[in-house]
């Protein structure tokens, strides 16, 4: 037998007091951790996998409260104990990393002095070499020069730096469990793998035992030794990784992993098993070619040539207004000379990272933001003759839509689903009256919104329902280019399947060209025949979806792909049922 | 810390700009102002031709545009005019019954922030708890009772009934003599030359009016502490900060307050100018000599030169706080100046 888990959670049961009375958030979930075991915890949003981890932290929110089960760390019980008693045991024994992490560091205090806090608080340090440790863990977690990096502030370290300093202060105090809340959402998939590496290190060098919760199957697959996948509350399965991969168990296992773009999965793969509980109208999958092949030469819809964007740079390092700036460079080009075409019907990835211009193409592309230099002819028209806000007035408006990345922020919370379709119509089509009830009903049908939502606002409907609205809006005008900006990204995995099924069907029913602007190189495959992959606003490589994923040239378009955790379930698989595809389901 | 000392610069040279407008308002204003002033100076026994002298005394009869440059002349030259009412130069007046205007304000925001930042923290730290209640209730208060109605009540209250209050008649009770100048702060010069008993006699007179001033400012710094507050406790970095143990003490004072003092901050200085302008009444109804009373005089006597030395002195003031404020604000923060 394993000696003496670490963390024991036995029948845990979480209830919530909302205005609707109360909720379960958790309902007897069972969970051990060994020592120096790496457990995953996976799931969907709201399956109570951050819950557990809050609660066995003690750091739940006042509206909730365990009603049942147990939580024990190393024999000391966690739930019922005295706050005082639980705040000595965090940091020390138990610290945890958040997602966000830039929010999740004081804003005003040098990030220096948030590790001293900690070293000071639990007696690690005495006012005298408080500094010198804390120099001494940035030194730890790979930060550059960090005796100056000790007075610097959240707002002027990256995303990846911030997330360093926070495995900092959660490691400055040596505890025995890290808990990762999602510690890499919102990072850059390069800055995602080194601090994923960087945490494996540090904790298999101490022999930490790490939660690792995450949305992720991939991230999970690449970086846990046992996985256990939870869905509205309660645990559904737990396995060591390679059972659970090679032999998922419970069908929502199945679809979570079916549902994960892989490196070989094909479009129809995403939803073959089917799904119990999404409540919209079902999407019949596409019966698309499994690979896409480059449409015989068709005429250009859209050229782009020697685009150039510059910005002012803000940190130009004059002091004085009237002074001229120390450094030669007082403009940032977001966008350094890209030219590329698109044909009509297809669809193009733009695929980079953080800062690499995709979003400022995009914006030029969409006519939101005047270009430096360069053009863009849409249709045979130099749409970039006009400026920005003349264009919004041009009929070609009409023809170039967007649909974006955040389904709730780009709704307007007052409009309901029927009013955020008929915008367009009512502005740039001219219907009104039962020609524009007729129009609406139509386009929610095409993707599959059923109609008794229509009257529905933002808030009242799911993160994927948002999505159809977003997309039914976007297609309302009929416009021949949708530019898609990381359209999925912030949606669940097994919505995000649904999403990019419809759009693909959108596709091929309206003939639409597509502009895809993805950070997710395997999302991208699935929905597109081209990919420009950019970097520091220039092109790196361009080529067949395929091939560029498949046999990158450039060392950057290497790095980018090796760094995706890829969920190759086939991986764990025995030989010989490798081929085999995932069973259809009955419909 | 040398870009910091250059942001405080640049913060500076910006208050150039707002001081030039009010120089141009003040003149403007007072111009518009119906009524002649050469009438009222010449007096009301005089005919055409004296009016006509006085006008020419006064420059009034040249354009407008050497007016103003002669305005501005004097104002370099600290010469605001003479008062019609008193007789005595402008700044000389505003000289001698600012200083009673300042104690009395920061009296009364000194007692509001003493009140209401606690009170907020508080009621933020424990929402829906009695204090919660309390702090709403006196929000409540602050904002829809009129400072005149409240200075009344607690003359009425502690003067009329208990007794306790001495006779809301300015700033001293006539049987003591003024501290000697040094500040202009009855309470301070009084402590500075060691008189404990003009002391206790200078603060019973300003204890009426600067509460009836604090409670008017009370509730909106209540209001901003309790909501900063609520914000910084559900941010992100509190929670780190709990998640690694620290204390309550520094997660609720290094972590919470420092961030939510930032807003609170920023509204201290509208707070200040909306207490410059309830001053006026409050000075009226407790007879204190400050430049509200002064103002409401000269108001109602057409006597523009003291009405444009008030506008000019408050609008420098306000102008004065809100730069002193954003320094501060730009010293605490370090975001600031680099999105500015």
């Amino acid at each position: 037998m394993a000696p003496r888990p670490i963390l024991t959670v036995d029948g845990l049961s979480v209830e919530f007091r909302t205005r609707n009375g109360t909720v379960r958030a958790l309902e007897s979930v069972d969970l051990t951790v060994a020592k120096g075991e790496v457990l995953g915890i996976v799931g969907e949003s709201g399956s109570g996998k951050s819950v557990t981890a809050y609660t066995v932290i003690g750091l739940l929110d006042k509206a909730g409260r365990p009603v049942a089960g147990s939580a024990e760390y190393d024999g000391v019980p966690l739930i019922g104990t005295r706050e005082k008693d639980l705040a000595d045991l965090r940091g020390r024994e138990i610290s945890m990393i958040f997602q966000n992490p830039r929010a999740a560091l004081n804003p005003i205090r040098p990030v220096g002095k948030q590790i001293e806090d900690v070293l000071l608080r639990h007696n690690q340090a005495t006012r005298q070499d408080a500094k010198e440790k804390a120099i001494a863990m940035l030194e730890k977690v790979r930060i550059v020069d960090p005796p100056l990096r000790y007075w610097s502030y959240p707002y002027e370290l990256s995303g990846g730096m911030c997330q360093r300093v926070m495995i900092a202060i959660a490691l400055a105090c040596n505890p025995r469990l890290l808990i990762a809340d999602e510690p890499t959402t919102g990072l850059d998939v390069t800055t995602q793998k080194a601090t994923m590496d960087l945490v494996q290190e540090l904790t298999r060098a101490s022999g930490m035992s790490v939660i690792l919760i995450t949305h992720d199957l991939g991230m999970a697959a690449a970086y846990c030794d046992r996985i256990v996948v939870m869905r509205k509350g309660e645990i559904v399965e737990a396995a060591p990784v390679a059972q659970l991969f090679a032999d998922p168990k419970h069908p929502y296992t199945q679809k979570l992993i079916a549902a994960s773009p892989g490196p070989n999965s094909k479009l129809s793969d995403l939803t073959a098993v089917p799904d119990e509980m999404e409540d919209a109208a079902p999407v019949q999958a596409p019966d698309a070619p499994p690979v896409r092949v480059m449409p015989p030469s068709r005429a250009p819809l859209m050229e782009v040539t020697n685009l150039v964007k510059e910005f002012p740079r803000r940190d130009a390092k004059s002091v004085w207004p009237w002074q001229k700036s120390e450094t030669a460079d007082t403009v940032f080009r977001a966008v350094d000379d890209i030219s590329f075409s698109l044909s009509r019907g297809e669809s193009l990835g733009l695929v980079g990272e953080s800062g690499c211009g995709k979003s400022t193409t995009s914006s030029i592309v969409t006519r939101l933001l005047d270009p430096t230099a360069g053009s863009v002819f849409f249709d045979g028209e130099d749409i970039t003759a006009f400026r920005a806000a003349k264009f919004a007035r041009l009929p070609q408006r009409r023809k170039i839509q967007m649909v974006f990345q955040d389904p709730t922020d780009s709704l307007n919370p007052r409009f309901s689903s029927a009013d955020s379709i008929s915008d367009p119509l009512r502005r740039m089509v001219g219907l009104s009256g039962a020609a524009l009830t007729k129009r609406v009903e139509e386009l929610s049908d095409m993707v599959g919104l059923p109609r008794h939502l229509l009257t529905r606002f933002p808030h009242q409907l799911s993160g994927g329902q948002k999505a159809r609205v977003g997309i039914a809006r976007a297609i309302a005008a009929d416009p021949m280019l949708l530019v898609l900006d990381e359209p999925t990204s912030a949606l669940d995995v097994s919505v995000q399947a649904v999403v990019l099924q419809l759009l693909d069907r959108l596709k091929q029913e309206l003939g639409m060209s597509y502009i895809f602007v993805s950070h997710d190189l395997n999302v991208v495959r699935l929905l597109c025949e081209r990919v420009i992959v950019m970097n520091k606003g220039k092109i790196v490589e361009t080529g067949t979806a395929e091939d560029v994923l498949t046999r990158p040239q450039q060392d950057y378009t290497k790095t980018l792909i090796a760094a995706i955790p890829q969920l190759d379930p086939a991986r764990w698989r025995p030989p010989q049922t490798a081929a085999a595809p995932v069973p259809k389901a009955a419909e | 810390m040398r870009t910091k000392l250059a942001q405080v610069g640049r913060r500076l040279l910006q208050a150039v700009p707002s001081v030039i407008g009010i120089i141009v308002i003040s003149f403007a204003l007072t111009r518009a102002l119906p009524g002649d002033p050469a009438v009222y100076f010449a007096g009301a026994m005089a005919d055409e031709k004296s009016i006509a002298e006085v006008r020419v005394a006064l420059g009034l009869d040249r354009s407008w545009i050497e007016q103003f440059f002669i305005y501005v002349g004097n104002l370099f030259s600290g010469n605001l005019g003479v008062s019609l009412n008193t007789g005595r130069p402008v700044l000389t007046e505003l000289m001698t019954r600012l200083p009673a205007s300042l104690e009395l304000t920061f009296t009364g925001l000194g007692i509001a922030i003493l009140i209401a930042v606690p009170l907020g923290v508080l009621a933020a730290v424990r929402p829906g708890s009695w204090i919660d209640h309390m702090c709403r209730v006196l929000v409540t208060a602050g904002v829809s009772l009129p400072t005149f109605f409240t200075g009344l009540f607690l003359i009425y209250l502690f003067y009329y009934l208990l007794g306790l209050a001495p006779s809301p008649l300015g700033r001293l009770d006539i049987l003591f003599f003024p501290p000697e100048h040094v500040t202009g702060f009855y309470t301070l010069d009084s402590l500075i030359a060691g008189d404990g008993e003009t002391f206790v006699a200078a603060l019973k007179q300003i204890v009426l009016p600067a509460l009836t001033l604090g409670l008017f400012a009370l509730a909106p710094i209540a209001r901003m502490t309790r909501a900063a507050m609520l914000n910084a406790l559900a941010s992100d970095f509190v929670r780190t900060a709990r998640a690694n143990g620290l204390s309550s003490a520094t997660v609720l004072g290094t972590y919470a307050f420092r961030n939510a003092a930032l807003p609170v901050l920023t509204t201290l200085g509208m707070v200040f100018s909306f207490l410059l302008g309830a001053n006026v009444l409050v000075e009226k109804v407790f007879s204190w000599p400050g430049i509200g009373s002064f103002a409401i005089e000269a108001l109602i006597a057409s006597d523009y030169a003291a009405v444009q030395g008030f506008v000019l002195s408050m609008a420098l003031l306000f102008v004065l706080v809100n730069l002193a404020i954003d320094t501060l604000l730009t010293l605490i923060d370090p975001r600031i100046g680099l999105d500015g």
